[in-house]
């Protein structure tokens, strides 16, 4: 559907990056090849945030990440917002773009998180006609992140996996499969990680997201996991992306941590965490 | 649809109840699972506003601040997913906020935050070469017209708000009871907040204003020092191009 003129992500690890880590990174990235930004920070007319991405990228490779554009939104996608991320892609020449199968924004209000969607073709629909809106405008294939699930909706028609699936095939865009997200709806909503996996369309998975999650508990004591991005990724969702990985080879594998940001070499220690998973795959 | 429109009003009112439809993997109604939901926006905006507002923060304290942000984040949630930006209305939102009105400084402080934020994110600007200025004949100077960097901003105030920004971040003495205007300029990467006079603030709001050099220097009265504020514009890089009238 679209040519691809950038040169996708490598199948290597990366890092979600922090400002504070911008001197370290340069100096000892260690196994990081490539960084992804949450786009919306990046949207300033100047400045350190700017400057920071413009010495960063002579040497690793960027995806730009979105958390602002409501792509589940029932309301039409805001073009001013559109706009500001075709500004930021077309500067900083990204290898990927990526957004998050959820919404935020509702009647001009946006909530800062992502929100959930009732799995049902209204919801496709729209789905599917704002991602070929983004993919016109910014000109380019994108990525869609499936998402951390707290609870379901009594109305949903379809799997998460089967929905992803339809929206692949009639968009031509690709999917941020993130690990995480995928063991803490699979532990909340109570069904096995590994048959999400096994039933998601590994083909189209461009990136892979790792992070870590917080422990609590639902009104009637069950666990509920907390998609955090404040501390390290748990040991079953590394074996979750061992398995992944076996399935469908090497992909780009991003560890985030967004709160509670450690200090780079901790951060370092994840990527390299990932590596020797990547290592183990056949390529 | 008005799903999206329910769960946002819910969202946004801890006493509603969660909205019909969403299920536990049970199938039962999930309540506290909502309030994961609830909880991030709460919480991601009221961290939102810390970010903006640090000397706010520190002026009031955690546990008022909290509180503070838990009515301003319901009564003026985000219009933009531009985080960096959110908070705009709390000047306006603090000259109204009944708990906040022994301290009548609030909203010019919130103001001064707002246009650091604004300065730190403002577009890069070349250097501007002195010597432009001492080499233009001296009748030439009422006509000067001069261009700012973007990141110039001023906060009048009726209180030393310069100084309580000062004396909250970098520490030291406590701030005087004189009014001041708050000079934002950002000569590197990181603003810098300086104290004018409301003479100085004046004249340089008459300057940026694109009022020409010997109107803005009438107005400002006989004893007003502008060569001091032209050397602290000078040093700030707060300034990128002249005019003269001819050209203007």
């Amino acid at each position: 559907m679209f040519d691809a003129p950038h040169i996708p992500l490598p199948s290597l690890p990366g890092v979600g990056y922090k400002p504070q880590h911008f001197a370290e990174i340069l100096a000892d990235p260690g196994p990081v090849e490539w960084l992804e930004i949450h786009a919306e920070n990046y949207m300033g007319a100047g400045g350190r945030p700017l400057a920071q991405l413009r010495a960063l990228s002579e040497r690793f490779a960027f995806s730009v990440h979105g958390v602002g554009l409501s792509i589940g939104g029932a309301d039409p996608l805001d073009r001013d917002h559109l706009a500001r991320l075709k500004t930021l892609c077309d500067w900083l020449q990204p290898a990927s773009f990526s957004e998050h199968l959820a919404w935020s924004s509702h009647d001009s209000t946006f909530l800062n998180d992502l929100l959930p969607l009732p799995y049902t073709t209204p919801t496709l629909d729209r789905v599917c006609a704002h991602i070929h809106q983004v993919q016109d405008v910014l000109g380019r294939r994108m990525l869609l992140e499936n998402p951390s699930s707290y609870l379901a909706f009594a109305e949903s028609e379809m799997e998460e996996t089967e929905f992803l699936s339809q929206v692949v095939r009639r968009t031509g865009c690709g999917l941020l499969l993130d690990v995480n997200n995928a063991f803490v709806s699979a532990t909340n909503l109570r069904y096995a990680p590994r048959a999400y996996i096994d039933a998601f369309p590994l083909d189209a998975v461009g990136e892979i997201h790792l992070g870590g999650h917080d422990e609590d508990a639902d009104d009637g004591g069950a666990p509920l996991l907390i998609d955090s991005h404040g501390c390290a990724v748990a040991d079953p969702v590394w074996a979750l992306l061992d398995h992944t990985l076996g399935k469908c080879g090497p992909r780009p594998v991003l560890v985030e941590w967004d709160t509670d940001v450690p200090d780079w070499p901790v951060l370092a220690d994840e990527a390299r965490r990932a590596e020797r998973a990547l290592q183990r795959v056949p390529a | 649809m008005t799903g999206q429109a329910g769960f946002r009003t819910a969202l946004l009112d801890p006493a509603a109840a969660p909205p019909a439809g969403l299920v536990n993997p049970d199938g039962t109604a999930a309540a506290k699972r909502f309030d994961v939901y609830r909880n991030n926006v709460a919480v991601s905006l009221a961290e939102a506003l810390e970010t903006a507002f640090p000397v706010i923060l520190k002026l009031v304290g955690a546990d008022f601040f909290r509180a503070m942000a838990g009515v301003y984040l319901r009564r003026h949630p985000p219009r933009s997913p531009l985080m960096m930006f959110y908070g705009a209305d709390m000047p306006e939102f603090l000259q109204g906020f009944g708990p906040a009105r022994s301290l009548p400084y609030l909203p010019d402080v919130a103001r001064l935050e707002l246009a650091i934020r604004r300065a730190y994110h403002a577009a890069d600007t070349a250097p501007f070469d002195p010597a432009t200025l001492t080499s233009l004949p001296e009748d030439a100077l009422p006509g000067l017209r001069f261009t700012f960097a973007p990141a110039l901003r001023l906060v009048a105030s009726d209180h030393p708000v310069a100084g309580l920004w000062t004396a909250n971040t970098a520490g030291g003495s406590a701030p005087s009871a004189r009014p001041e205007t708050a000079l934002v300029t950002r000569p590197g990467f990181d603003p810098i907040v300086d104290a004018l006079t409301p003479v100085q603030g004046r004249a340089l709001d008459a300057l940026m204003n694109g009022a020409p050099l010997g109107r803005a220097l009438h107005q400002s009265g006989p004893d007003f020092d502008f060569e001091q504020l032209l050397t602290l514009m000078l040093e700030r890089n707060a300034i990128t191009a002249l005019t003269t009238e001819e050209f203007a």
